[in-house]
């Protein structure tokens, strides 16, 4: 078992075209880690200043992280975190 | 006709793009907007060849992101700008105008951008349309994927109002009720998107797309004889429109067609779904989600994409970002409708309540004059007022009339 991750088409050329990645589970923050360690260069797309960047949203189980605890939100065995842009909408 | 549009550019980090089928930054996903050769405009937007322009947002194509104007559409825009008496005298005020948007072709504002995005979309080689919709986009695309023959998929939420739904299916073409919130919606459309070769005219042909906006500025500034109003009333969703409304005023002001002074921007919010009023209230420059709770479901964004823009506008123009209660909403439903003749659906009752709201609280002038936008028909949500509404029910018998009925109106007796 382990974590699925979505990535957008704007990540893929860091992920070899990849749009699924698989890591542990474990915080958001953890997972992230391991996937700069998979694909160098990820994290520094995702974050900014150790948080989220303001137009990215991340949902775990289509749940937005930030209603629950950011980057320390727990992600069991069998979760799909999806990783989306969030200029849409309206 | 060759565009006026140059880059694409990033609203955060400023890096460019082009004109392309992208709507956010690959570096940092920030929201990618047009950026224009205002010199190219300035040259050819006359005062004169707008007016010769046909009664349609395409008078405006000079300021518009598309090679050419559609040769088959729907001619949206131009709809009547209403000076409003009965309710400025209501709200103790002189001059109030009402810039009526529910006569357009599917009876909202998204007639606007929906021309714009598909214009876009199909030069830019798409042959599927596709929207993630509150109910308004959803009416728009549907129309104007009929009329162009283009193939189109509509998803909404599943606990959207049946005429919407009923307004959008007609059309003939793929409706996706999707069991969960607007928030969801977009999410799994912005996934589709980096999926399938389609075009969502709100996802990735967004910056085409939000631009169709602007003309509710420049048809204001033209109907008030080439000037801008001291004050205008927006409602926000995801805060484009208020954004894209002030950028018109903006443009007019770069090329000339107006004097130099944007007008001050209110933004409208149901409290039930107030993110981007909170943050302003609690001096945020970030907009914190939330779960909507409202009537006003086509205001119903948790998440609001632009949402940091519509606060900078509303602050650097001195305006507020304000949210009213569902009863205000319902009260500014009828308050517009008895005083001007105008039945908006529940956003409009949104956007007249928080003017009700900023008269009653001094923050507008007696002598400004201010522009209320109303964005969608009240056809759309009767269910907003449905319950609400006294009617009269006898039988065809004179004296009954009279006991029954006359006896009851006062004033007409």
């Amino acid at each position: 078992m382990s974590v699925k991750i979505r990535i957008p088409s704007q990540l893929r050329n860091l992920t070899g075209g990849e749009g699924m990645v698989e890591t542990d589970a474990g915080t958001v923050g953890r997972i992230i880690m391991e996937l700069e360690n998979l694909h160098p260069g990820i994290a520094e797309r995702l974050l900014d200043g150790g948080e989220v960047r303001r137009f990215i949203n991340i949902y775990v189980d289509g749940d937005d992280i930030r209603f629950d605890k950011g980057l320390d939100t727990s992600v069991a065995d069998g979760s799909e975190i999806s990783i989306v842009p969030a200029v849409a909408g309206g | 006709m060759a565009t006026t549009a140059e880059q694409l550019k990033c609203k955060e980090c400023g890096r460019s793009y082009p004109l392309a089928a992208l709507f956010v930054c690959d570096f940092c996903f920030g929201p990618l907007e047009v950026a224009y050769d205002y010199g190219k405009i300035r040259r050819r937007a006359t005062k004169d060849r707008i007016a010769l322009g046909p009664p349609s947002l395409w008078r405006y194509a000079d300021f518009l992101p598309v090679e050419n104007k559609p040769s088959v559409d729907l001619q949206a825009g131009f709809t009547p700008l209403i000076k409003a008496d009965r309710l400025a005298a209501k709200l103790g005020l002189k001059k109030v105008w009402v810039k009526n948007d529910t006569a357009n072709p599917t009876h909202s504002f998204k007639d606007r951008v929906v021309s714009v995005a598909l214009q876009r979309a199909l030069e830019l080689g798409f042959e599927v349309v596709a929207c993630a919709s509150t109910g308004n986009l959803a009416n728009s695309v549907a129309a104007h994927a009929a009329a162009s023959g283009t193939e189109a998929f509509v998803f909404v939420p599943a606990n959207l109002e049946i005429q919407k739904i009923i307004a959008t299916a007609v059309y003939g073409v793929n409706v996706v009720k999707v069991r969960g919130n607007y928030d969801d919606v977009n999410r799994l459309c912005t996934e589709i998107a980096s999926e399938k070769k389609w075009a969502f005219v709100n996802v990735n042909v967004r910056p085409y797309y939000a631009e169709g906006s602007k003309t509710l500025a420049y048809e204001t500034a033209e109907q008030l004889g080439w000037r801008a109003p001291d004050k205008v009333v927006v409602p926000v969703a995801s805060g484009s429109l208020l954004t894209k409304i002030h950028k018109g005023f903006w443009e007019l002001g770069e090329v000339g067609l107006i004097r130099r002074k944007a007008p001050v921007v209110y933004g409208a919010q149901a409290e039930g779904c107030g993110p981007v009023a909170a943050a302003f209230k609690e001096g945020l420059e970030h907009v914190k989600p939330c779960k909507p709770d409202t009537i006003a479901k086509s205001l119903a964004i948790g998440n609001p994409a632009d949402g940091v823009f519509a606060l900078e506008v509303a602050r650097a123009t001195g305006g507020v970002i304000e949210s009213v209660t569902e009863q205000e909403i319902v009260d500014g439903i009828k308050l517009l409708a008895e005083t001007t003749g105008i039945f908006t659906e529940t956003a409009g009752g949104v956007t007249t309540a928080v003017l009700a709201k900023l008269a009653a609280a001094g923050r507008i002038y007696r002598d400004e004059e201010v522009v209320l936008f109303i964005t969608g028909d009240g056809l759309k949500t009767l269910d907003a007022v449905a319950g609400t509404l006294e009617t009269f029910e006898i039988d065809p018998n004179f004296s009954q009339f009279e006991e029954e009925v006359l006896e009851n109106v006062v004033k007409s007796t």
